[in-house]
């Protein structure tokens, strides 16, 4: 989708963006699920912070400051010329969650993905996007070696609302990614229909 | 700084280094005039007008790379900062000198706490599919 220069005279298309956010604990799989369906390699964006020292009436405080990098995996999809799907990954530190709150604004929904030896890991992503009310669904990353459970089995460890959707996946398999987005899309729709309906009811 | 000899050691150590060169580019600042907070999928689009900013003196090299890139297909905020390499914070005020500037223009993506129309939902939907 490159609009050269000879193109010129003929406004570029401006795109309608929409993202998703993926979430869930460290190594378990964001990245590579990004990069299964994205038609970029993922890309990195980063964000400096400055973390001033502890406590923060102390003037001694300024010298220990010192700064991290919060990482930001992406990907796009483009879906049509003028419809554009992005893919974030989520910093996994609980530290960075105010990242997070600038991510999920106007955000579609999030795919928490989840390990099943390491359940404890999205335990915290699932309560952000429930307390927030932010459509999402989990994605079981059905790693080589790990034990298959039954979906009803990951719901109730993870005390799950009945309407959050729960599928297995292959974060590395692209069409079982997109399986997995599309199941995020139509809950987003469905949720979205609930509060609608309850407004008007 | 303190008189004890110690402060500029404390000033040039390798911590606060990334703080120092990155926000140069911004002469220092962390927000623009004009600067509506950008969201990260928010699309930069060049301004047909902006023909030559490289005769721009008031403009940085990253402001003519910016304007280069969306000039070629617009970018969302997140992509410019993954290909200038710099952080988030930097390209939102680089960027929002441009739009002062108006030599680029943001297109708004859809405003929080609503979601787009279904008909643009069922589009991802048929689009994913088809991937």
């Amino acid at each position: 989708m490159i609009f050269g220069r000879s193109e010129r005279g003929k406004p570029p298309v401006e795109p309608v963006t929409l993202k998703i956010l993926v979430a869930g604990g460290f190594g378990v799989g964001k990245t590579t699920l990004v990069g299964a369906v994205s038609e970029i390699r993922p890309l990195r964006t980063e964000e400096l912070l400055t973390e001033a020292g502890r406590p923060v009436d102390d003037t001694t405080g300024v010298e220990r400051k010192h700064t991290t990098t919060v990482a930001m995996d992406f990907g796009r999809i483009t879906l049509r010329e003028d419809l554009v799907l992005y893919l974030f990954g989520t910093p996994g530190q609980e530290r960075f969650w105010f990242m997070w709150d600038e991510l999920s604004e106007g955000a579609l929904g999030a795919v928490v993905l989840a390990d099943t030896r390491r359940l404890e890991d999205c335990f915290a992503a699932v309560d952000y996007f429930e307390r927030r009310s932010i459509p999402f669904l989990v994605g079981v990353n059905c790693f080589e070696g790990s034990a298959r459970y039954p979906a009803e089995a990951v719901r109730r460890a993870l005390d799950l609302d009945a309407d959050v959707p729960v599928v297995l996946c292959d974060a590395r398999d692209r069409e079982s990614v997109k399986e997995v987005l599309i199941g995020v899309v139509q809950h987003a729709m469905a949720h979205a229909a609930g509060r609608r309906g309850a407004l008007t009811s | 700084m303190s008189a004890d000899g110690q402060g500029s050691s404390h000033w040039f150590d390798d911590e606060a280094g990334p703080v120092v060169r990155p926000y140069a580019m911004t002469r220092g600042r962390t927000t623009s005039p004009g600067q509506h907070r950008l969201d990260l999928i928010a699309v930069v689009v060049t301004e047909p007008q902006a023909q030559n900013p490289e005769a721009d003196p008031t403009l940085a090299p990253e402001h003519v790379e910016i304007v280069g890139l969306c000039r070629q297909a617009p970018q969302s905020v997140a992509e410019l900062a993954a290909e200038l390499d710099l952080p988030i914070g930097v390209v939102r005020v680089l960027i929002g000198d441009l739009v002062h500037a108006e030599l680029v223009h943001v297109t708004r993506p859809v405003p929080p706490a609503e979601l787009p129309d279904e008909s643009i939902l069922r589009d991802v939907i048929n689009g994913l599919r088809a991937l």
